[in-house]
Order: structure tokens, then C-alpha cells, then sequence
């Protein structure tokens, strides 16, 4: 408990271990601490970036694809309105088709008709004609008696 | 263990005394209260070799100290870091001083933290070893000597003056003594002084006497119960690894209790030192 120079040399030592403390010790693991802690407070702040980053994507993802729905259903429709629309014409032009070569047909045919009636007419004219001859076998001349013979063809008709 | 003339085995009382004997310059006991021109061998040694050991681990976690992901070593002597940069934040309001007051504290506490671990060594353990190697007396423990706790008692009084000069000037400091805590009256002149002297003294002398006593106190007990186990008896023997036991569980608190109030009783009395009256 006495008292002696050992007291002097321990506060010496004392000022001896604070000064390479403070010049070599406490900075470097302080400086590391904070910028461990800014690390960390990054890393927090990206994370929460990220977070509300993702939300964000998954709202637009849900938007993106809403309104994709809405243009394809959109697109659909012009779609089946379009190909009604084309089927009605190709209905009408086909129905027109139909009823031009109808027409057409008919035309012809009656035509055809009219034609094989004339053709008959005559070949009925004739007959008669070389049937009369025939049975008169008398001297009749066919030019005299043209207007009889037009009578006769006419009432054939 | 006993210096040698006498044959018997020591007394209880000679056991006790010869383990209080500090090895010094001189080879025998100190007789005078106060002696400057004596030296106490194994506090310096003990003391000395302790502080290179603090700052040997410290500088170690320092060297490797990375923002990334740390060990555990570097974690431990982080952790304490810590504690002690936030103490210092809450106590000094100076980020200048801090610079110093910190690394201070941190060296205070990890330093006095293992010379009071000093303790759990075996009491007769170095003491012994030391014989072997001619050395009669050896005390283990630099805390437990009243010049090692005084000696950074005084170290962190001399800080205080050194702060009270650098924040108040030497003027204002002077000042303060002899207008504080009575107020500003040449009456009251003497008086504030006094108590300003009394108020430094006591704080010093405190500081280092805490520290000392309770470490003193722990190496007294520890000897006394080896003292039973030195009956060689049953009942000492037990005695002494019961008692032994719990004494050192319950020195584990006092050792980083009392490390811990000297760094912290270091703040205060620097953070003081910041504050006018």
C-alpha cells in the first residue's frame, strides 16, 4: 500500500497505451463500423427500392395484360364483324351470280326454243308444202298460193 | 516461500504478508509510506506486459477490421467499441474531443479488464514460478496496487486539466475556480477554491482508490481461502473449492464491474471538465 515511483511509470504507460489507441486502434474499426452501417442502410434502402419496384411492375403487368384482353376481344369483334360483312357479300354476289346465269340461261334456252319453233315452222311449211304438192299433183303454183301457205304457217304457231 | 532462515512452514500471517510484499527495486519490503526511488517490479512488469497484450489484440481486430462481413473476434472487440463510442457520445458532448476521450476509455477498460483478470490466476501459482527463478516476492495483480490505479487515476485527472484549459481557456478556468459552485463573490473566493481542490483531490483519489480496494480486497480473499486449502485437511480442502469456486464466479462480476466503472468514472470526470459552472 505504499506509495513509489511505479506510479509515475503506470502514468506514463497510461498516456503511452491511450495515444496508440487513439492513433492506430479506434479509427480503422471505427471507420469500418460506419461504413459497415452504411452498408447495411443501402442495402435496407435497395431492398425497399426493390420492393416497391416490383409492385409497381406487377400493377403494370396487371394493366398490360387487362388491356391486351380488352384490344383482343376488341379485335375479335371487328373480326367477326368483318368476315359477317364479307360473308354477306359473297352471299349477295354469289346469289347474284346465280340469278345472272339464271337469266342468261333462260334467255338461251328460250331463245334455243324460239329457234327450233322457227326451224319447225318451216320444215312444217315445207312438209305441207310437198304434202299438198303431193296430193294435189295438180298444177299449183306455190307462189300463187304463197298467202294460203303463210295462213297455214301462221296458224301453226 | 518464506524467505528462508526460518524452517517451519508460514504462519498464516506470514503467508498473507509475504504475498502482500511487492517485488521492488530494492529487494525487501518498502518500510517509508512514500518513496520515490523505489520501484515496484511486477506491477510494471505486469502492467506493462498487459498493456502490450491490449494493444496487440486490439491492433489485430483493427488491422482486419473490414465493412464486410466481420469474425468473431472482430465482432467481440467491435461490440466493445461500441459501447464504449456510445457512452462517450452520451457523456462528452464534444465530437473533437472524443477523438481522444474515446480510444482512451476503450484502453482504460479493456487494459484494467485484464490486469483484474490477474485474479483468477492461481494466488500461489506465478508467485511460485517466480521462485524458482530467485524472485522472493511477486504480486500478480497491477491493479491491486495502489500506484498502478493512482497512476491512471492521476493520468485521467491531468486529461481533465488538460480539457478544462483547451475548453475554457486558461482564463476562464481559473475563473471557475475560485467563482464556482458558491458564486461570485470575493468572500467566496477562498471557499470555491478550496472546495475546487477538494472536489479534484477527492475525485482522483477515489478513482484510483475504487479500483484498488476492490481488487485488493478480491486477491485478500482469494488468499485466505488458499489458506484453508494450505490446512491440507478435508474440511479445507473442501473449504477451499467451495469458497474457491464461488468467490471466483462472483470475482468474474467484480472484475468487469470495476473495469467498466473506471472507464465510465473516466468519461464523467472528462465530461466535466467540458462543463462550465
Amino acid at each position: 500500500m505504499n506509495l513509489n515511483a511505479t506510479l509515475v511509470a503506470q502514468l506514463v504507460v497510461f498516456f503511452i497505451l491511450a495515444w496508440v489507441t487513439m492513433k492506430f486502434v479506434w479509427p480503422p474499426i471505427v471507420k469500418a463500423l460506419d461504413e459497415r452501417a452504411k452498408k447495411i442502410a443501402d442495402g435496407l434502402a435497395a431492398a425497399d427500392k426493390a420492393k416497391s419496384d416490383l409492385a409497381h411492375a406487377e400493377k403494370k403487368v396487371v394493366e398490360e395484360l387487362r388491356k391486351a384482353r380488352e384490344s383482343a376481344t376488341d379485335v375479335r369483334a371487328a373480326a367477326e364483324k368483318q368476315s359477317a360483312v364479307f360473308l354477306d357479300e359473297a352471299r349477295a354476289e354469289a346469289a347474284r351470280i346465280i340469278a345472272q346465269a339464271r337469266e342468261a340461261a333462260e334467255a338461251e334456252a328460250g331463245v334455243a326454243a324460239q329457234r327450233a319453233k322457227e326451224a319447225l315452222r318451216d320444215q312444217v311449211a315445207h312438209l305441207a308444202v310437198a304434202g299438198a304438192e303431193k296430193i294435189l299433183r295438180k298444177e299449183i303454183n306455190a307462189q300463187a298460193h304463197a298467202d294460203l301457205l303463210a295462213n297455214l304457217k301462221q296458224e301453226l304457231r | 516461500m518464506s524467505t528462508g532462515t526460518e524452517a517451519h512452514a508460514p504462519t498464516a500471517g506470514e503467508y498473507i504478508v509475504h504475498h502482500l510484499t511487492h517485488l521492488n527495486s530494492t529487494g525487501h519490503a518498502q518500510t517509508a509510506i512514500i518513496d520515490w526511488s523505489v520501484w515496484n517490479l511486477d506491477t510494471l512488469f505486469f502492467s506493462i506486459g498487459l498493456g502490450v497484450v491490449t494493444l496487440l489484440l486490439l491492433m489485430k481486430a483493427a488491422s482486419k477490421a473490414t465493412s464486410g462481413v466481420p469474425g468473431r473476434f472482430q465482432a467481440a472487440v467491435e461490440i466493445l467499441v461500441e459501447m464504449v463510442a456510445d457512452q462517450a457520445k452520451g457523456i462528452v458532448h464534444s465530437a473533437e474531443s472524443r477523438k481522444f476521450v474515446a480510444p482512451v476509455a476503450l484502453t482504460v477498460f479493456f487494459w484494467i479488464f485484464l490486469m483484474n483478470s490477474m485474479d483468477f490466476l492461481p494466488v500461489d501459482l506465478l508467485p511460485r514460478i517466480g521462485e524458482m527463478f530467485g524472485l522472493h516476492y511477486m504480486r500478480v495483480v497491477p491493479t491491486a496496487d495502489l500506484n498502478g490505479t493512482l497512476g491512471m487515476s492521476i493520468g485521467v485527472l491531468l486529461i481533465c486539466l488538460y480539457y478544462n484549459i483547451k475548453i475554457k481557456g486558461f482564463g476562464g478556468w481559473v475563473h471557475e475556480l475560485f467563482t464556482a459552485p458558491f458564486g461570485s463573490h470575493p468572500l467566496l473566493y477562498p471557499i470555491n477554491f478550496l472546495m475546487q481542490m477538494i472536489e479534484f483531490l477527492a475525485k482522483t483519489v477515489s478513482h484510483g482508490m475504487r479500483l484498488f480496494g476492490n481488487m485488493y480486497a478480491g486477491e485478500l480473499v482469494f488468499m485466505l481461502i488458499a489458506l484453508m486449502g494450505g490446512t491440507a485437511t478435508v474440511f479445507g480442502f473442501l473449504g477451499h473449492v467451495v469458497a474457491g469456486s464461488i468467490w471466483a464466479v462472483f470475482h468474474i462480476l467484480i472484475v468487469a464491474l470495476q473495469a467498466f466503472i473506471f472507464m465510465m468514472l473516466t468519461l464523467v470526470y472528462i465530461g466535466q471538465a467540458h462543463e462550465s459552472h
